[in-house]
């Protein structure tokens, strides 16, 4: 891999910025996710973190025992806000919901959520 | 740069210091580097104690907003003066800090919150800020894609910004570490006893022992746990507060956007992604807990959406891409903590910041600093004095608590 290198697609975060982390004497993947910003675009670290953690345990900075992923962010899957503003709050809504969801009535909200996943 | 140039879980402490900062966050960060930059040689040997990682508590976590629009003008005076600091900021810590200048835009929809945005304005206008009203139409002209049918008035600050929060953490500590402060990670501090001349003992989760002089409790959210180890009952508590970001998309939203009604909250990152909360009540019977809880939920995520699309309708086909909590500082009046503690005078609050430290922190950074190393006072700092809920004192209510 040359410095130039991409280790996070999605963030353009490249070797020469992790190198930049491991020389401030950052060695966890959580510390060097929040000095890069590397994992935090759509992919979520399903991309980068194994390069990352391989990187880690290739140099001598961590053992792969000792090695943990960053916090998995929800959602799961990429949800439309349109979709998610059809589910109730149980404490301070009970009406149902599609009438808070949909104000002007002109579309099903839960229609993006049966959309193919965009790409 | 040289190894562990943002501290580390082996960075040497002095066995006695002048001054112990608990809490590797913005605000014990943004005073240590203050202290060794404005005032070098002031206080002798300074170290910041952090339990985690440096961004890993409301310093990481937060939206980055960064707004003058306040109700009292103490408040107003504050921000002026951190958003003026942050200007420089990043030459002057070497890092990019992302900041933008988008301005704040606040909505309002009721009566009682036109009222508001015109008692700021005029309060504004005192101080000396920028903020002006604008109508509905007037707004639409700055952000298109409202929906501005339910607006009566809007409240405009072109210098409010944004930044990215977590490399304010990183340069501070950077910058500190460089002028001399130690900065250990991965750390807690497990026991502080008062010493006889003042000072405190201080025990570390690693069974080291040291002696401080004077101790700073910046652990925001997780101050109380220090605190009622020494029995100091302040009324601060933890909140949990969501947040999510979405995917990111082309640059079209300048300002951060508050809807008054709802508290909710959004604006565009340079990074592209809508960043967004909303004021959201605990459930009802929740017994109010002094832990910190974080985690996420759906009734934030669906909570949100219905506030977002209601005020910006396009938002109904943009998706959340990840969504987390951190954790707020409630004081109980909305204003800070910032001193000597009720019988404990060489141990210092900087807590209570109640969701808006990251703002604050680089005028409190300074301040806190400026009072530390020569006894300068300011108003704020009268006013945020922690022992006023036991004096009794006349306590006034911050009116823009948003998120």
């Amino acid at each position: 891999m040359s410095e130039r290198t991409f280790v996070c697609r999605c963030e353009d975060v490249t070797v020469s910025e992790l190198e930049h982390a491991f020389a401030a004497g950052l060695t966890t993947i959580e510390e060097v996710k929040r000095y890069t910003g590397f994992g935090t675009g759509p992919c979520q670290g399903k991309e980068c973190m194994a390069a990352l953690a391989r990187e880690l345990v290739r140099r001598g900075l961590a053992t792969p025992a000792a090695l943990r992923p960053f916090t998995a962010r929800p959602p799961a899957e990429p949800v439309s806000f349109g979709a998610l503003a059809a589910a109730p709050d149980p404490y301070v809504d009970p009406l149902p919901s599609r009438l808070h969801a949909d104000p002007l009535g002109d579309a099903d909200p839960l229609a993006d959520a049966q959309e193919p996943p965009s790409t | 740069m040289s190894t562990a140039s943002l501290g580390s879980r082996d960075a040497k402490l002095p066995d006695e210091l002048d001054l112990l900062i608990i809490g590797g966050g913005v605000m014990g960060l943004s005073i240590a580097y203050n202290l060794a930059r404005n005032h070098p040689g002031a206080l002798g040997r300074v170290a910041v104690v952090e339990r985690s990682y440096l961004v890993s508590g409301a310093s990481g976590r937060n939206g980055g907003g960064l707004r003058m629009q306040w109700g009292d003008a103490g408040n107003v005076a504050l921000m002026r003066e951190s958003i003026e600091l942050c200007r420089h900021l990043a030459q002057e810590l070497g890092i990019n800090l992302w900041f933008r200048q988008g301005g704040y835009l606040f909505l309002a929809r009721t009566e009682s919150g036109e009222r508001r945005l015109h008692r700021n304005v005029a309060v504004h206008e005192q101080v000396g800020v920028p903020t002006r009203l604008l109508a509905a139409r007037e707004a639409l002209e700055l952000v298109p894609q409202l929906d501005v049918s339910e607006v009566r008035v809007a409240a405009y600050n072109p210098e409010d910004g944004v930044v990215f929060p977590w490399p304010f953490v990183w340069g501070y500590a950077a910058r500190a570490i460089a002028h001399g402060v130690a900065i250990r990670t991965h750390t807690s501090v497990d026991a502080l006893e008062p010493d006889a001349d003042g000072g405190y003992r201080v025990t570390l989760s690693t069974g080291e022992r040291l002696r401080a002089a004077r101790v700073i409790n910046a652990t925001g959210a997780w101050s109380v746990g220090i605190n009622r180890g020494l029995g100091i009952e302040l009324p601060n508590h933890p909140h949990r507060h969501e947040i999510l970001s979405s995917e990111p998309l082309k640059p079209f939203l300048d300002p951060l956007v508050v809807d008054l009604e709802t508290g909710l909250y959004f604006s565009q990152s340079t990074r592209g992604e809508i960043v967004t909360g909303i004021t959201l009540p605990d459930p009802p019977g929740l017994v109010a807990s002094h832990e910190v809880e974080l985690g996420s939920t759906l009734r934030f995520l669906s909570n949100v959406s219905r506030a977002l699309i209601r005020v910006m309708p396009i938002a109904r086909h943009l998706k959340p891409l990840r969504q987390w909590s951190g954790p707020y500082d409630i004081s109980p009046d909305g204003d800070a903590m910032v001193g000597p503690s009720p019988d404990h005078p060489q141990l210092i609050q900087v807590c209570g910041f109640t969701g808006h430290g990251f703002m604050m922190a680089p005028a409190v950074g300074r301040m806190v600093a400026r009072w530390l190393a020569t006894g300068e006072s300011h108003p704020m700092l009268e006013r945020w004095d922690p022992c006023r809920f036991r004096d009794g004192r006349q306590l006034r209510r911050e009116d823009m608590i948003i998120g």
